[in-house]
């Protein structure tokens, strides 16, 4: 009986470390996610076109992270970065394609 | 062989890849075409009438603006701005000593290109620099101290003709292109160019908007919105078209909105002031 | 203190038009500010103008209105020469008024 108990103990001991240490690579993954998503909104400063969506996108993930949701806190770095680089691929592609709608 | 092939690749990249100067910049012919353009799409509107923006377009606003300009409502912001034009600084100096003319109807000739800093001036730096050259603090670009003074400045040239220079200094040259390339650029998530709306779509509604021309498009500026309800500046409106479009606007005055201004107000030379204008 | 009524009111034949601008914030207490706090109500509830002590034009106004009100009306029965006076007085008490010559 106690041997089992023991195995019990010990089951339940390394699960609680176990989701501990999920949650903590959580947080390490939205680090992460986080300064890719920032990486690409500051790349998109210096090309003068950042949308509106991506800086709120950074804005819930910032709340969400304080909140230790880090799930959501990570959905929307990833949001965040996905617009920030369609922002920076606008930017690039309208080097010439501006061109099209001048007035000649 | 390499040698060759290597001497093979520039030549190629030279042919494909033309150098800039054969693209010469010619403000003269882009105001031309501009012009044209706009008489052209719409042949029942007189020319200087494309200052008055969607009243040009659109008979029933034109009717209720007409009807309110006996009595506009930037009347208040227009009595500020005289006062506030009017007021010595701490060291006794006026706004009117930093302006040709004092600054009574100089309004169509800015923005203008300023050689010694290289950078193109509009009214409201201009009026900014004044300050700051006399000891004062700036005041915002978007704020109605500002709109109030240009309003007051642009009256006293209501009539007169835009009359914007781009002198043949390859920096001017470089802001007025500059400032076009801004124009015809898409940006924001929505993914409108100021040319989307104002060249492709003048006339039309936007919501419950109608869209101006981009022909005459800042002669009227300052303009009282009845949707601020109050006066802004151009600043104000360049600020606000960004975050219409999703985009984060950039800072007030910006050298990007300052060549905007430039090359928007060359192409309309010869275009009266309208200012301040009323606008829905 | 300038007055907050601008007034231009004309014979035309047997009417006189009567413009009239009025500074006012006209807040309808839904707006929040920078701070998010809500901006109190602030509007004219009653606006009335008066020719030789006979009103003839009374609004009651709400938060419909909008800033800065313009308002636009003829009336019949008034001379050249004759006063008019106008007068608001608005949901915190504070009043103005001022009388003009009718051209």
């Amino acid at each position: 009986m106690k041997k089992i108990s023991n195995a019990l103990w010990s089951l339940a001991s390394l699960v609680s470390i176990g989701s501990a240490a999920l949650a903590a690579s959580s947080e390490a993954d939205f680090k992460s996610a986080y300064a890719r998503a920032d990486a690409a909104e500051q790349e998109a400063g210096h090309l003068r076109n950042q949308w509106l969506a991506a800086e709120a996108a950074l804005a819930d993930a910032r709340k969400a992270a304080a909140k230790q949701d880090f799930e959501t806190a990570i959905a929307a770095a990833k949001e965040a970065e996905a617009l920030a680089k369609a922002s920076i691929f606008q930017t690039t592609s309208e080097k010439e394609a501006w061109k099209n709608l001048e007035i000649h | 062989m390499r040698f060759w092939l290597t001497i093979l690749a520039v030549a190629a990249l030279s042919i494909a890849h033309p150098t800039h100067a054969a693209d010469s910049i010619d403000p003269a012919a882009d105001a031309r075409a501009f012009r044209n353009y706009f008489v052209e799409k719409f042949p029942n509107v007189k020319l200087d009438d494309f200052a008055n923006g969607p009243y040009s377009l659109n008979e029933d606003m034109r009717r209720q603006w007409e009807g309110k300009e006996q009595f506009p409502p930037y009347e208040f912001s227009l009595e500020a701005g005289k006062e506030l034009f009017a007021k010595p600084f701490a060291n006794g100096k006026h706004y009117a000593d930093c302006f040709a003319e004092q600054g009574i109807g100089v309004r169509q000739n800015y923005p203008q290109f300023d050689g010694k800093s290289g950078q193109v001036i509009t009214l409201e730096l201009a009026l900014n620099q004044c300050r700051e050259t006399n000891g004062e603090k700036a005041i915002s670009y978007t704020g109605d101290d500002m709109a109030a003074l240009t309003a007051y400045m642009a009256f006293t040239s209501r009539g007169k003709p835009f009359d914007i220079k781009v002198p043949d200094d390859p920096r001017a040259l470089e802001a007025y292109e500059n400032g076009k390339r801004y124009f015809y650029t898409r940006r924001g998530q929505l993914n409108f160019s100021c040319a989307t709306c104002h060249v492709q779509n003048p006339g039309e509604r936007l919501r419950a908007e109608v869209l101006a021309p981009a022909l005459g498009i800042l002669n009227a500026l300052p303009i009282y919105r009845s949707e601020w309800g109050g006066m802004g500046t151009t600043s104000r409106r360049f600020v606000s078209c960004n975050s219409q479009v999703r985009g984060v606007p950039l800072e007030p005055q910006a050298e990007e909105y300052r060549d905007l201004e430039y090359f928007l107000s060359y192409v309309s030379n010869g275009l009266p002031i309208s200012g301040p204008g009323s606008r829905p | 203190m300038a007055s907050s009524i601008r007034v231009r009111a004309i014979v035309n034949g047997e009417t006189t038009e009567v413009q009239t601008l009025i500074q006012h914030p006209m807040d309808s207490g839904f707006i929040k500010d920078d701070k998010g706090e809500f901006i109190p109500a602030h509007f004219i509830q009653e606006l009335t103008f008066e020719h030789n002590g006979r009103p003839v034009f009374v609004a009651d106004w709400g938060t419909a209105v909008s800033k800065d009100p313009y308002v636009k009306f003829a009336f019949k029965g008034a001379n050249k020469g004759d006063d008019l006076k106008v007068s608001w007085i608005d949901n915190k008490g504070e009043t103005d008024t001022a009388t003009f010559k009718i051209q």
